[in-house]
């Protein structure tokens, strides 16, 4: 198991920079998942950590190792891929023991550790077939085992899940976490699903344009963005540019044309130095959409402003409203209490201030 | 009415393409001592003969050498240009490619003159090896060609994941790549072969004196009279150009069918 130190590296193809000067500490045992949008750099980042490409700078270590002029089949890395990358010419069995074989592990000891790990993906009586016998999904898992059984210090996923169609996708990030937590490996995740990233990681990584955009928990992440990038690519969110018109120790005031005025916690808006233009987030989930004057009274540190419900987004479960509230239009996801209001009625939109969010960029 | 037109067609086009052949194949077993009809009887007379003709054995050796020779040679560097092209950054890989396969666009002729001329301007004498470079020069492009499409097909993440599990580059070809290289090396090396084995145009040119190959043997034996005996060694040609290739399409199947597809 090992630690994983990423020390201002950059990558540069010619004149395009694919990867801005990046640092980042992975503890042992952790699961961090880099996301972000195709061309972000979250792949270039992995194929650096794995020896797949050189950095231009920078180093990278493992356990506290520069590893940058080690070639990738001395790192000791377990590396999957999107399309499972099997060895079509092998056996099961013969893929998983591959890895083994050049590590000096004799046939009786191979066959033991081969089995363990056909056990630990759930698919013990396979390895006797070739891998186009096998589903998409019992390829992963093949590949997961091919990876895993060479006991590497460093797990690196690209995109595992993103081949796999819908409902087996959500099966195997189960069977993932649950297997990470069993041999508590550093692992390292690219992904774009933020579903997946927010399921799975101790920490996320987003990622845009070469550059990280902000580091943290998923909950932090999710729940306060540090960008707009952030804010937008993490579910749905409205950004309303505001007007900061004074701090004190505990609050910030803001002003902006769809709330009116509003009192934050200081800790929803942690970047505000003084007064002047800021950018405010706010979830489609945390608005709520009420009939006019409904029950159930605005309550003290609810704020409640009269809209018109423009378009609807039916979705089963819940329901996306997209709703125009004096200049701005918003969207709210909300539960489906009944029937979902029409396009065209007249609703109250209500929001608490403390479910809002200033964006640490300036508007 | 149209149905049986076309029948009567397609019947004729293979009577036309096929008819020399089975006609060359038919006489090789005639009794008669003229290459030609009427059959007297059949007789293996001429294989027999044909198999104590010193000049027909000495050239089939040379051209089962040469073809061999030349199949090794063109398939390595033809399996080494391909890797280059495909997988790494090559500068001007295109032209490289273009200039790789432009012996089939080249007339043979030509291509056969242009090597002699080339080689006279450096006062270098014919031999078996100039011969066989020639012969390598015009197997190459189709090497290339079947080796490249392949090569293309395998995917790199595949070879990458062999290295990460601790196979260096060399291992990792030798486990990965040439394995699912098979199939197209193998047809490289059939093409090779057969297409060297039935050249005349630039063996012609290029061959030193006193060696022959079959064809030119056979070319040089129809200067004087078709004799019964170039029947069968024409039917032996048609079973080693034509048979081999078919029996090694039949074994890459079978095998690519045992690993599941």
């Amino acid at each position: 198991m090992g630690a994983v130190t990423l020390q201002n590296i950059v990558k540069r193809f010619g004149a395009f920079t694919a990867v801005h000067p990046m640092s980042l500490e992975i503890p042992e045992g952790a699961f961090v998942s880099l996301l972000g949008p195709s061309g972000c750099g979250k792949t270039t980042t992995l194929r650096m950590i794995a020896g797949l490409l050189d950095p231009s700078e920078g180093d990278i270590q493992i356990n506290g190792r520069r590893i940058n002029d080690v070639p990738i089949h001395k790192r000791n890395l377990g590396l999957v891929f999107q399309n499972y990358a099997l060895f079509p010419h092998r056996t099961i069995a013969e893929n998983v023991a591959f890895g083994l074989k050049f590590r000096g592990v004799d046939k009786a000891e191979r066959d033991v550790r081969v089995k363990k790990a056909l056990d630990l993906v759930q698919l013990p009586d396979v390895g006797d077939r070739y891998p186009k016998q096998l589903s998409g999904g019992q390829q992963q898992r093949i590949a997961l085992a091919r990876a895993i059984v060479i006991e590497p210090d460093v797990l690196l996923l690209d995109e595992p899940l993103s081949a796999l169609d819908a409902n087996l996708r959500e099966d195997m990030r189960v069977e993932l976490k649950r297997i990470q937590h069993q041999i508590g490996i550093t692992t390292v995740f690219v992904t774009h699903d933020q579903a997946e990233a927010l399921a799975l990681s101790d920490r996320i990584v987003v990622m845009s344009n070469g550059r990280v955009e902000q580091v943290g928990a998923p909950e932090d992440v999710y729940t306060t963005p540090a960008t707009e990038f952030v804010a937008r690519f993490l579910g749905a969110s409205n950004i309303l540019p505001s007007i900061c018109t004074g701090t004190d120790q505990t609050t910030v005031a803001l002003d902006n044309s769809a709330f009116g005025k509003l009192v934050l916690p200081r800790e929803r808006a942690p970047h505000v130095t003084g007064a002047g233009a800021v950018k405010l987030a706010v979830r489609a989930e945390k608005l709520s959409i009420v009939a006019p004057g409904a029950a159930g009274a605005v309550g003290e540190e609810e704020v409640s402003v009269p809209g018109v419900v423009e378009t609807v987004d039916y979705q089963g479960l819940a329901a996306r409203y997209f709703v125009r509230v004096g200049n701005e239009q918003l969207q709210a996801i909300n539960m489906i209490d009944g029937s979902p209001f029409a396009e065209g009625a007249a609703v109250d939109v209500r929001l608490r201030p403390r479910d809002c969010t200033i964006l640490a960029e300036a508007a | 009415m149209g149905w049986h037109l076309l029948r009567g067609w397609t019947v004729l086009v293979y009577l036309f393409m096929f008819l020399p052949i089975m006609v060359v194949v038919l006489l090789s077993f005639n009794a008669s001592q003229f290459g030609s009809f009427p059959m007297t009887g059949v007789s293996f007379r001429w294989f027999v003969e044909l198999a104590e003709n010193e000049a027909i054995l000495r050239a089939f050796r040379t051209s089962i050498v040469l073809g061999l020779l030349t199949s090794v040679i063109s398939t390595t560097i033809g399996v080494l240009a391909s890797l280059a092209l495909v997988r790494y950054n090559v500068p001007a890989r295109n032209a490289i490619s273009t200039l790789l396969i432009a012996p089939i666009l080249v007339p043979e002729v030509v291509l056969a003159v242009a090597l002699l001329l080339f080689l006279n301007a450096l006062s270098v004498n014919k031999s078996f090896a100039l011969l066989l470079a020639g012969h390598v020069i015009f197997t190459l492009p189709f090497v290339i060609l079947v080796v490249q499409a392949r090569l293309v097909g395998i995917r790199r993440d595949v070879e990458e994941a062999a290295m990460s599990l601790g196979a260096s580059p060399i291992q990792t070809f030798f486990q990965v790549t040439l394995p699912l290289l098979a199939p197209a090396v193998f047809a490289g090396m059939l093409f090779a072969f057969t297409i060297s084995f039935d050249d005349i145009t630039g063996t012609l040119f290029w061959k030193p004196g006193g060696v022959e190959t079959v064809p030119t043997q056979i070319f040089a034996m129809l200067r004087n009279s078709i004799s019964p005996e170039i029947n069968a060694l024409g039917t032996v040609m048609i079973f080693l150009t034509a048979g081999l290739p078919l029996a090694g399409i039949a074994i890459a199947r079978r095998l690519a069918l045992k690993r599941g597809g």
